[in-house]
């Protein structure tokens, strides 16, 4: 550890048992990004669930509109060491997007506009653990936070909730992402503290 | 043409070393200097930057990068702060810190955006608020060494108050040329309505692009964009032309 | 005029300090080529986003990714795979 600077404090963040291991408590709601926030026209805006086969199952911006919601109230872990709780979204549940969707895969390959990627097992999207969430705080979701969709999956680590979400590709062996390609965790669980390879 | 930037043994330029503060003044009202003494300083070039490390009780770190302001001076670094409103570091070098306080610093790092003495080709340097710090490095670098290079600077900030290092800017260096944009107010004798940088205040307050400056720009990410594009559409070479760009709130 | 901050970007000056821990002369004037547009510049002109669980560096004219820097507790990751190669000034051999 470095030396302490007197009185140097820091962001507000608190420490709470309640947390995954090393993470702070934040008030507010950081941006992070690796690259220009792109700015998607929901008149081209799409969503497709590719299988291994190659069959494509798409929606359109409002075919993802009309499709049954949910409002989960959840936790965020970022790897970065902030959390915060008791955050709350409106979407569509990923179990029913894949609802009829034929697969034999068990991993998922996540791409977003602009070319992020990250990677997780397919059941980890499964059985209401992961959303297409399109409002946040009783708003649209800003394009710095993902708008106009982003993947939520609040069990893993934030990274692996891709802003800008435009389709998942079902694969039969585990692919790695941006972030794992460059050092970061496969799995990302943020209660085992999984943050880079290795951990 | 190759020539290393400051050279030392390797372990020593990676390093975190221990800063102390020695003494500070303030700028502007928004703006503090910091003089730090650290030991085993292996010296740096004008426009070079350190990072700057905060380390808390409970060992939470912050870690942010600074222009280093002074020509050297042995153990001596001075830094230029600008409180950033809600910052984590910048209220905290510019407010909380102490004469005797310690703080860590890593390098002198940064190869390409420095101005070395030996250079006799004209420069225009072009600062955008808190952009004036690497630049104003290499005025007191050009003054140490009696450098008879010709300068032009041109400090684009918001109003007459913001101007930093007064009244050292305003004494005659021979061989530099100051001129200031305000983009709030305008200017004390009337003859330039405020506004941003433009082509224009460039061709009048730079060097031709015949001259062949090299030129150094300098500040938030959307200053320096901007002033580069305009060089160039006056003509300057872009290979000529070196930036640096602090990010959104300038540092 | 674009001062209005579309995007939280810095340049390749910011590489300088976390890239001195690996390398053993300073990157900010190596010089980069992108392998989607082949641009070639110094690593310094590179867009940087510093905001992220990592550091990005975006080729500035195609935002296509350059270079990634990864800093773990006690490993740095550097992907380069977005550049042909580096090419660094070095003072002449001696031999």
């Amino acid at each position: 550890m470095g030396i302490v600077s007197r009185g140097f404090q820091g962001r507000s963040r608190r420490s709470d048992p309640k947390l995954p291991p090393g993470q702070y408590l934040t008030d507010d709601f950081p941006v992070l990004s690796a690259g220009p926030t792109p700015r998607v026209n929901p008149d081209r805006w799409e969503f497709v669930v590719a299988t291994e086969t190659g069959t494509r199952h798409r929606w359109t911006w409002p075919e993802l509109l009309a499709l049954p919601s949910e409002r989960p109230t959840v936790d965020l872990h970022c790897v970065t060491k902030w959390s915060k709780l008791n955050t709350s979204w409106q979407g569509v549940s990923v179990s029913t997007l894949l609802a009829d969707v034929e697969t034999a895969a068990d991993y998922a390959l996540v791409h977003a506009y602009g070319g992020y990627t990250t990677n997780l097992p397919l059941e980890d999207l499964l059985d209401g653990q992961a959303w297409i969430a399109y409002r946040y705080d009783g708003d649209d979701l800003a394009p710095e936070h993902g708008g106009p969709a982003r993947l939520l999956v609040p069990h893993l680590y934030l990274w692996k909730s891709a802003k800008w979400v435009r389709g998942i590709q079902l694969l039969l062996e585990d692919e790695p992402g941006f972030w794992e390609t460059a050092g970061y965790h496969d799995y990302g669980d943020p209660w085992r503290e999984q943050r880079y390879q290795g951990d | 043409m190759a020539r290393a930037a400051v050279s030392g043994r390797l372990a020593e330029r990676l390093r975190w070393r221990v800063a102390r503060l020695v003494s500070f003044g303030d700028e502007t009202e928004a703006a503090r200097t910091l003089v730090f003494d650290v030991p085993g300083w292996p010296g740096h070039l004008a426009g070079q930057h350190v990072d700057v490390r905060l380390t808390a009780e409970d060992g939470y770190t912050a870690q942010r990068s600074y222009s280093v302001a002074s020509a050297p001076a042995g153990s001596q670094v001075e830094l230029t702060v600008q409180r950033v409103a809600d910052g984590e570091v910048s209220p905290y070098l510019a407010d909380v810190l102490e004469v005797g306080d310690q703080i860590e610093l890593r390098g002198p790092v940064g190869g390409w955006f420095v101005w070395r003495a030996e250079d006799t080709a004209p420069v225009l340097l072009v600062a955008g608020g808190s952009g004036i710090v690497p630049l104003m490095a290499m005025l007191r670098v050009r003054r140490a060494a009696g450098s008879r290079a010709p300068f032009r600077l041109v400090y684009s900030i918001r109003t007459p108050e913001d101007r930093y290092y007064q009244p050292e800017l305003r004494h005659d260096d021979p061989g530099v040329d100051v001129t200031y944009l305000y983009t709030r107010k305008a200017a004390p004798d009337g003859a330039r309505p405020p506004g941003r940088i433009s082509a224009a205040d460039l061709h009048s307050a730079g060097w031709p692009a015949e001259f062949e400056p090299a030129c150094y720009v300098c500040g938030p990410t959307g200053f320096v964009e901007s002033a580069a594009d305009l060089l160039v559409s006056l003509g300057h070479d872009p290979s000529r032309i070196r930036t640096e760009r602090f990010g959104p709130t300038g540092g | 005029m674009t001062y209005e901050l579309a995007e939280r970007y810095e340049d390749g000056n910011a590489l300088a300090g976390p890239l001195a821990e690996i390398f053993a002369v300073d990157i900010t004037s190596a010089t980069g080529r992108c392998t989607e547009c082949g641009t070639s510049g110094p690593v310094a002109t590179l867009r940087v986003y510093v905001h992220a669980p990592g550091m990005v560096a975006r080729c500035p004219e195609c935002d296509h990714v350059v270079l990634r820097l990864v800093r773990g507790p006690d490993s740095a990751w550097l992907d380069l795979r977005g550049t042909v190669s580096l090419r660094f000034p070095l003072p002449p051999a001696t031999d």
